[in-house]
């Protein structure tokens, strides 16, 4: 047994641990990327003996001391303008931010600073900082803890945009996205940090950005989602199976870079189009991936392109408010039906 | 008491307080002949705070700087040739001219950039200090900002980092005592800004910002106490404009009796008197400094007139394409 590798000892291991969570997912890949260098470290609110409010770094502290897991104070502008200081300066930060709320407090450094050095500098300089955090309603948190944001990050050059909907997506993105030189906005979803799925068991398991996904295959329609609404537009998926429709579920994963070819292929082969954004309606990232699908497939469209998405309003606490104002199975079931023009089966 | 400096440290400060006060004045006629476009914020009258904080640093050091930063660009030793192709807006800046005047950056040298937004290097220059601890370094970063940029919540929140962490940061309030056209008397109830640090646990002094050996003093026993591990440290350095905001602002709200106070304190006329003084320099020498800078600062036009333009095609080939 001596002579065995440790990493096959370390593959044996994970084929035999089944499902793993998306934090446990996410853990992992911190671990392993800081495992691997020594410039990566975490910075954030409550992230080191608490291990974060979502376990996410749970663990970090007591195997990469307080020196690499740093608990900041509620500071979020000056922590990740922290962070991009040492990014410019050869380290790899892992910045936490535990809402996307708020990082309304942050965005001169996101927006001014992290997405423009490199073209302010003439191609001088790099702040390979990965930003995570999680956004989404579905706990009654309420106005300031449940949007969607990432629009506002889609629409700036110079940043990446990286939204994981499975635990195996989680970990190999955000490894991929530890190794970019670019800032990368990594946004976790709240509802699926419990969720379970199959991570692959090989070393270094990553998953390039710009790549997306085919979660479901089908010759009728084509779903885009992405984050927590890859799991609802499955499952509006399944049970429309039943209705003799079968719907392709294409996940971007990373909004920025976009896997446009992904998307026009599905489109070209089932003509209709229904994307899935849990973000308020009005200047979404959906509405620019229907500029790009009438652009790029016009010829293929059988119809016009549905958009599924929040109404334009703040989350209410309320929670059957709150679910109102967010796309559910039942919204993306309705949507389908229409654009295949079968709201005569309702 | 000794005069503690030679001859060739003091010939070294003027050189350079003389090279800004020549690239400035030339930047100006430049941009009035509209070879400068955007905005050009001149530091004229405060020369003195970049030269005596940059001489007492070293080369493992970082600074971060501001939208008026082109005396800590050449205080920490940048070429002329290409900071004048980069206002100007040549493929030959530092910047290949996707900077301008507010983003002239020179990663080689620790100069991690001015910024276009008013506080906003502070955080960066934090982050910085901490990188080169974890990596072993023994950089220090000094943090340019102003009595306009302490009025931004990033400085109590960098300063307060700074601190809890015991970070090698020494931030210098250049406090020219108008934030764009805002009197910091009507900015703050406590016009010392200095006051600050001490709230945070920190050590911070005022200093006469036009004193170059004033500031130097200070900085070099603030950069040897970060190395020591005793930082973060503040200095409030003050110091007046010569002239408003920009170069099309007249800086009509800035009262004559004083700025003609602070001409009689200029950061060059002092440099001069140092370098004669205790220096020991003839008129002639001085003269032949002023003769040698005026020569570079030529020379430095010329090679940015010279120098090819940029184009869009460079530009998106660099960064990978349309974004």
């Amino acid at each position: 047994m001596s002579a065995t590798p440790p990493h096959d000892l370390r593959a044996r291991h994970s084929s035999h641990r089944g499902r793993v969570q998306y934090r446990t997912a996410l853990n992992e890949a911190l671990a392993e990327e800081m495992r691997r260098d020594p410039k990566v470290f975490v910075l954030g609110e409550g992230i080191g003996e608490r291990g974060g409010s979502y376990k996410v770094t749970q663990g970090l502290r007591a195997e990469f001391g307080a020196g690499r897991v740093i608990d900041t104070p509620l500071a979020e502008a000056s922590f990740t303008g922290v962070g991009i200081g040492a990014a410019l300066t050869g380290m790899r930060p892992v910045v936490e931010i535990l809402f996307i709320d708020f990082t309304m407090l942050v965005m001169d450094q996101i927006v001014n600073q992290a997405a423009k050095v490199r073209f302010m500098t003439g191609n001088q300089a790099r702040v390979p900082l990965v930003l995570r955090t999680q956004g989404g309603a579905g706990n009654g948190l309420a106005a300031q803890h449940s949007q969607s944001l990432e629009a506002l990050f889609y629409h700036i050059p110079g940043l990446k945009v990286v939204m994981p909907s499975t635990p195996a997506d989680a970990k190999g993105l955000l490894k991929a996205s530890i190794r970019d030189d670019s800032p990368v906005i990594f946004i976790e979803h709240k509802l699926l940090y419990l969720t379970e799925g199959p991570v692959p068991a090989v070393e270094d398991y990553m998953i390039p950005l710009g790549k997306g996904d085919i979660k479901r295959t089908g010759r009728d329609v084509t779903l885009i989602a992405w984050s927590n609404m890859v799991p609802r537009s499955l499952a509006a998926a399944d049970k429309l199976a039943a209705e003799g429709i079968e719907a392709e579920v294409v996940d971007p994963r990373t909004l920025v870079p976009l896997d446009e070819e992904l998307i026009l292929a599905s489109v070209r082969k089932t003509e209709h189009v229904v994307i899935v954004q849990e973000a308020v309606r009005r200047g979404g990232v959906a509405s620019d991936l229907a500029s790009i699908i009438q652009a790029k497939a016009f010829d293929y469209l059988d119809g016009p392109i549905e958009i599924v998405a929040g109404l334009n309003t703040p989350i209410p606490f309320n929670l059957a408010l709150e679910s109102a104002c967010v796309p559910q199975e039942a919204d993306i079931i309705r949507a389908v039906r229409r654009v295949l023009g079968r709201n005569a089966c309702l | 008491m000794a005069n503690p400096y030679s001859k060739a440290f003091l010939t070294g400060l003027y050189r350079q307080l003389w090279t800004i006060r020549a690239f400035e004045t030339r930047c100006i006629q430049l941009y009035r002949q509209g070879l400068i476009r955007g905005y050009l914020h001149p530091y004229l009258g405060q020369e003195a705070i970049a030269v005596g904080v940059c001489a007492a640093l070293g080369p493992q050091d970082y600074l971060t700087s501001t939208h008026r930063g082109h005396g800590h660009c050449i205080a920490r030793g940048a070429d002329l040739r290409r900071m004048t192709a980069e206002i100007t807006g040549k493929q030959a800046g530092y910047c290949q001219g996707r900077g301008g005047s507010m983003h002239i950056a020179d990663m080689s040298q620790g100069n991690l950039g001015a910024n276009g937004i008013v506080g906003g290097g502070t955080a960066i220059g934090v982050g910085a200090a901490l990188s080169a601890r974890m990596q072993g370094k023994d950089s220090v970063c000094a943090v340019f900002t102003s009595d306009g940029g302490v009025m931004n919540g990033t400085f109590g929140e960098s300063l307060n980092l700074a601190a809890a962490w015991d970070l090698p940061v020494l931030f210098v309030i250049e406090n020219n005592q108008y934030a764009v056209s805002l009197p910091v008397r009507e900015a703050t109830r406590e016009p010392e800004l200095y006051k600050r640090a001490a709230g945070y646990g920190v050590e911070g002094r005022r200093i006469n910002g036009n004193h170059v050996l004033e500031v130097y003093e200070t900085a070099a026993e603030y950069v040897r106490r970060c190395r020591a591990g005793e930082g973060p440290f503040v200095i409030e350095a003050l110091t007046y404009r010569h002239a408003g905001h920009h170069v099309n602002d007249p800086g009509t709200y800035m009262p004559e009796d004083q700025k003609e106070h602070y001409r009689k304190m200029d950061p060059c006329l002092l440099g001069r008197q140092f370098l004669i003084e205790l220096g020991g320099a003839s008129c002639e020498e001085v003269a032949a400094i002023e003769a040698d800078v005026q020569q570079a600062m030529d020379d430095a036009v010329e090679f940015a007139r010279q120098s090819p333009e940029t184009t869009i095609e460079d530009f998106l080939e660099q960064i990978g394409g349309d974004q």
